[in-house]
């Protein structure tokens, strides 16, 4: 005896199991590249620059919001403007389970395969290159789960403003690479100072990584860096529920 | 079978309009338990938003429905209990199977049909661990007809159930349909086939622009057309269309390669031939048959005049 919603998420995760491309990127990818630079020795010296960690140090968290990245905005709004394309979510509408159910198996699978790419990762991290465990867990909880819960507002505001799958892949590669950046996946965003650091703080990946660094380092985030993820996400869940349309 | 019978669906004074554009306009129609009924009409003319406001996805301006007397509008839970509703176009998931399909929809209902016959009978035992996007489009609509029927509705919606099947696979749906009405499912089938109405239907609206045109059974449809007889004959003799087209009851008679054809009321072939014969004239191989729906439909959906023929 199961419920249609419980049903609806098994099959999503089934579904998720084969989508190869999509558990690369977000499980596989990230770790690869922390494995890759992890190899330049340059990477594993401590700097001064970088208040004594080294670089594949911040490549930690930077790798953990990738995966969230990847799942976000590349997977995630690609398979519900499908759905909604192909009529899946209409369909659903005329059984006993909601099509909302749809919506949350998706939220839920991409947000454990992130999950898993996290933990790869942190103990790759620790296993190959010494780097560093969350020293404050309750902090690093704290700025996972909100980093995480921001991170799937993008997915659901972009799924909301996309009329179709095409234009749903053109605003994603929009908002791609400017979280990408603000991320720090082409350089931590702690090389930068001044400007241009304040601004990257305001933005949802931004904040996410000074979180996820303070509390690596053991101190609990700033309240400023989960102000800031908190904004986003209710002004992004707010524009995705305004404008989702189920057709 | 003709006994005394409730209505299962009722649709009173439906209107919608999207913007400008008035899709369904004053549309009244009651459905009968246990009858096969179509919704005829050419693209646009407001069949599918009848059935989607009668499955509940959309709300009419004006205007209400009752399904068992359920408001569809109001209540949607408890129209998915009693109505299986199998969509124009609506697709699966691309890598879900056949198998995992069947059995997500019976998880969504309390007694379901047990899928595996009802999958046998649809011709998809042998495909269940195939892949939506992997089956044939004749497949997906089978299996869509499955899920609409796994959850024992006691009204079905089939839209455009046949489009894109083979002639076997169309004549094996309808069976099924056939054979779900027998089991005391009422069955709303909406359609563009003019011959899957006629052959299928109890009885049939005919819509257009909005509105309906007609409602009655095939046979009373055609009779009620201003061509209830087609006659054909060949002839290398010149003829007079204009001499046969004042013969009273004819609406229309025109030649294409040497076949004429006249359309008329009930005993215009005798007419036809007698005036062929004071002509002068021998046809051969001439026919004599039945109106089709076809010609009904043309003369009830024709709204603009046609000039030249």
């Amino acid at each position: 005896m199961t419920s249609p919603t419980a049903a609806v998420i098994r099959t999503e995760s089934r579904l998720f199991a084969r989508e190869r491309l999509s558990l690369f990127w977000i499980v596989l990818f990230p770790s690869l590249l922390l494995g890759v630079l992890g190899l330049i020795p340059s990477f594993r010296e401590d700097s001064a620059d970088f208040g004594g960690r080294s670089l594949i140090d911040l490549y930690v968290p930077v790798t953990v919001l990738l995966s969230m990245i990847m799942a976000s905005i590349m997977t995630m709004p690609a398979t519900l403007t499908g759905y909604r394309e192909n009529g899946i979510l209409r369909r659903l509408g005329t059984t006993p389970a909601k099509p909302f159910a749809i919506l949350l198996g998706q939220v839920l699978v991409h947000a454990a395969a992130v999950a898993a790419s996290s933990v790869i990762v942190i103990v790759l991290g620790r296993v190959a290159f010494g780097t560093p465990l969350p020293e404050s867990v309750v902090g690093y909880a704290v700025a996972y789960v909100l980093a995480l819960i921001v991170s799937l507002g993008i997915g659901a505001a972009i799924t909301a403003v996309s009329p179709n799958a095409k234009a749903g892949q053109v605003v994603g590669m929009v908002v791609f690479f400017p979280c990408m950046f603000t991320a720090g996946v082409y350089f931590p965003v702690e090389v930068f100072g001044g400007t241009v650091r304040d601004i990257i703080s305001l933005t949802p990946y931004g904040a996410a990584s000074n979180a996820l660094n303070d509390a690596t380092a053991g101190s609990f985030p700033e309240l400023v860096d989960l102000a800031v993820m908190g904004g986003w996400a209710v002004v992004l869940y707010v524009i995705a529920v305004r404008v989702f349309r189920w057709e | 079978m003709h006994q005394e019978r409730e209505p299962a669906v009722v649709v009173d004074g439906l209107r919608k309009t999207y913007g400008e554009k008035v899709a369904v306009d004053e549309i009244s129609l009651n459905v009968c338990e246990g009858e096969i009924f179509g919704i005829l009409g050419p693209n646009g003319a407001g069949k599918s938003t009848t059935v989607e406001a009668i499955a509940g996805l959309r709300v009419g301006d004006r205007g209400h429905i009752r399904v068992h007397g359920i408001d569809p509008w109001t209540d949607r839970a408890a129209l998915t209990e009693v109505l299986g509703v199998q969509l124009q176009e609506a697709k699966l998931q691309q890598k879900i199977t056949v198998q995992e399909a069947l059995e997500l929809w019976s998880a969504f209902y309390p007694d379901p049909e047990p899928w595996a016959p009802l999958a046998e009978r649809l011709g998809l035992g042998a495909h269940l661990g195939q892949r939506f996007e992997d089956l044939s489009g004749g497949q997906q609509q089978r299996l869509s007809i499955a899920l609409a029927l796994i959850g024992r509705p006691r009204v079905v919606v089939l839209d455009e159930l046949t489009t894109g099947l083979d002639p076997r696979a169309r004549r094996e749906v309808w069976d099924l349909v056939r054979d779900v009405r027998d089991r005391g499912v009422t069955v709303i089938l909406v359609t563009h086939s003019m011959e899957e109405a006629q052959t299928l239907c109890d009885r049939i609206a005919i819509v257009d622009a909005g509105r309906i045109r007609a409602l009655d059974t095939p046979a009373g449809l055609i009779a009620a057309g201003t061509a209830a007889t087609t006659t054909t004959f060949d002839t290398s003799a010149a003829i007079d269309l204009v001499s046969l087209r004042e013969i009273d009851g004819v609406t229309s008679a025109h030649s294409a390669n040497g076949t004429i054809t006249v359309e008329g009321a009930e005993g215009v072939a005798l007419a036809v031939i007698e005036a062929l014969r004071t002509q002068g004239v021998s046809p051969q191989r001439l026919r004599v048959a039945a109106g089709s729906l076809d010609s009904a439909y043309l003369d009830l959906t024709d709204t603009t005049q046609e000039i030249t023929r």
